[in-house]
């Protein structure tokens, strides 16, 4: 075991990481502006995914995909917001999984309908194929490097949209107090439209960026969406920044954790027990951060409004 | 006390209804509809576990599909011990599988209630949208620990060769082994609508509707919840055992989070609250399963429709439109 390979590991849980932030950071956001718990999210990354693969596969082009799965999941993400999503802001939280739930169901169904159960394959566009060299020698595929960089600059983008920009103004505001931005005469339900459609965007980003790296199919979304709760509850419900941090935390344990802890029993076990086991054990680690953050911080690391 | 309400009389005569079912198939010579019927007591069973914690307690829990899982990996985990002679635990004392149910229902209980008490303690600290994703986020550990596990099949899941025995009862006959679904059914309601009648019910209700008043009267919501989350999961662990001898088979899918949702539907088709909901809500379930799933093999599409039109527009589910309102008296 070398320290090139931990950094590569490293990498690899940093790109993870950014990914899950791509997903994470629309679920929070639209929970912190319309406290609304959206389980259909998934799908959206998963129409993200399809819109891309179908598309550069007709035009051979990945870019024009990347373009096709913004517009698709947003146009998806609004369709839905005013269709369905617009009744539940008022309603309780179990009517909202219920009809997201119902969401996914349609969404998967429809989107197996329309491309047969077989999973599509997407190639990492030439530009990004092979590896790039980093300082000290490493080699790394450029495309999970390029996807780190991505996600660094669409955590800095919505850093800059919120905190600086009129439409972030109305989202915080919308936060903090809803029914005060709808006096001062601002249409909030165009901004909950907006916001929805954003986050669904996002999902869709993430859907098409790692749409390269595995394979696209129906139900793809679904242990992404979970992951993606697991790290907002670690940040902090609604909060962007907590969903950065938690996204980064959740990234960087899990793949070291089914790297290193195999290893780590095998030095006092034989192999095959010490796999099943490091793996067993690898696979719930996060799950056992999350509940060791919720012992210390029940409102996760950086909550929301206070 | 029974009163004839439209409700209790719209009770007896679904239960009459799921009791005939299998004996009409029979005569239909239709055995095939006897499974079905089975299935819809069996997950009505889950049901009325999930109910308990999220009608009665408001408890919206996303991971009892983790106690169903529990309760059919307690039954094909002994069940494979015992069919292949190998002891469970061979040091400091030997335990060895068993085919007997009704020691299987007692492990099924047994682990899903410890289970429950420390997923509970955990996720009860928190309320609202962060304990339904805490509940589905435990349920999600313990269905990657059941896939990557190997001893048991992983992910293949694990058969159970020959059902299991009660005493007294030929459990392969399929008339039998409904009347054995059907009676825990019915105990199990029974059991939860003397819960709800209870002192102890009172007071879950009343840390449902207003938590802070019920601290002020001396309660301790956190208990009441802690001790409704584990009897919840208890019972849906029982249905877990119970579907798994129905399929003769445990796979981690009986774990994985599709469950809990299904679960969910059960409760929420038939009515949240309402003693017999999850009656209705397993039979519509199998009823949509089988109708659409004869005629597209996308019937889910259709159960999306269907549970989305209940949720938006029909909130009393099927039995508050059949007997109106809960009555408050």
């Amino acid at each position: 075991m070398t320290s090139a390979l931990i950094i590569e590991q490293l990498l690899n849980g940093l790109q993870f990481g950014v990914m899950l932030f791509l997903m994470a950071a629309g679920l929070t956001l639209v929970f912190g502006v319309m406290g609304l718990i959206n389980l259909a999210h998934g799908s959206l990354y998963m129409v993200g995914a399809f819109a891309c693969a179908a598309v550069a596969s007709y035009t051979g082009s990945f870019w024009l995909g990347v373009v096709a799965s913004l517009a698709a999941s947003a146009a998806a993400g609004a369709l839905v917001e005013v269709t369905v999503i617009r009744r539940l802001y008022n309603r309780d939280h179990l009517d909202q999984v219920l009809a997201t739930f119902a969401l996914i169901l349609i969404f998967s169904e429809g989107t197996r309908y329309l491309f047969g159960s077989f999973p599509l394959f997407l190639n990492v566009p030439d530009m990004l194929a092979g590896p790039i060299s980093l300082p000290g020698g490493l080699q790394y595929p450029l495309y999970r490097f390029a996807i780190i960089v991505v996600g660094a600059l669409v955590a800095f983008g919505l850093y800059l949209l919120i905190s600086r920009t009129r439409l972030g103004i109305r989202i915080r505001a919308g936060e903090s107090d809803r029914a005060m931005i709808a006096a001062l005469g601002i249409d909030i339900r165009l901004l909950y439209t907006i916001v929805f459609a954003l986050g669904a965007a996002l999902a869709g980003l993430a859907g098409a960026l790692v749409g390269a790296i595995q394979s696209v199919q129906v139900g793809m979304g679904e242990p992404v969406l979970i992951l993606a709760f697991v790290v907002i509850v670690i940040g902090g419900i609604g909060s962007i920044k907590g969903a950065l941090v938690g996204a980064v935390l959740v990234g960087v344990v899990d793949t070291l954790g089914r790297f290193l802890l195999p290893q780590f029993f095998q030095l006092f076990m034989d192999n095959a027990q010490a796999t099943s086991i490091g793996s067993a054990l690898a696979s719930m680690s996060i799950y056992i951060l999350m509940a060791l953050v919720l012992v210390v911080k029940p409102k996760g690391l950086f909550p929301a409004n206070g | 006390m029974v009163r004839l309400s439209k409700e209790n009389g719209l009770n007896c005569v679904l239960a009459l209804a799921l009791l005939a079912a299998p004996f009409v198939a029979t005569a239909l010579d239709e055995p095939f509809y006897i499974t079905l019927a089975t299935r819809v007591a069996i997950l009505a069973i889950a049901g009325v576990g999930l109910n308990l914690a999220l009608g009665l307690g408001g408890l919206v829990s996303f991971g009892h599909a983790a106690f169903f899982g529990l309760g059919g990996y307690a039954a094909g985990i002994l069940a494979s011990h015992a069919l292949n002679y190998e002891p469970i635990l061979s040091s400091p004392f030997e335990l060895n599988g068993t085919t007997q149910m009704l020691v299987i229902w007692f492990v099924a209980l047994l682990v899903s209630g410890l289970a429950a008490l420390l997923i509970g303690f955990f996720s009860l600290r928190t309320s609202g949208v962060y304990f339904i994703m805490i509940t589905l986020a435990f349920a999600q550990m313990i269905y990657y620990f059941a896939i990557s596990w190997p001893a048991y099949g992983g992910e293949d899941g694990l058969s159970i060769y020959v059902r299991n025995v009660l005493p007294g009862v030929n459990t392969m006959d399929p008339i039998s082994f409904f009347m054995i679904a059907f009676v825990l059914l019915m105990l199990v309601i029974l059991f939860s609508s003397m819960i709800k009648n209870s002192r102890f019910g009172a007071a879950l209700q009343a840390a449902r509707q207003n938590d802070e008043r019920l601290a002020t009267v001396g309660i301790h919501p956190f208990g009441i919840r802690l001790t409704t989350f584990v009897i919840s999961a208890m019972i849906t662990a029982l249905s877990g055992a119970l579907f798994a001898d129905l399929n003769r088979f445990v796979s981690p899918d009986m774990l994985a989070w599709h469950m809990s949702g299904e679960i969910m539907v059960f409760v929420i088709l038939g009515g949240v609250g309402r003693l017999f909901g999850p009656v209705v809500g397993a039979a519509l379930f199998i009823l949509i399963e089988s109708v659409f799933g004869g005629i597209s093999e996308y019937w889910m599409f259709y159960l999306g429709l269907v549970l989305l039109g209940v949720v938006l527009y029909a909130r009393g589910g099927v039995i508050g439109f059949l007997a109106g309102k809960e009555k408050h008296d």
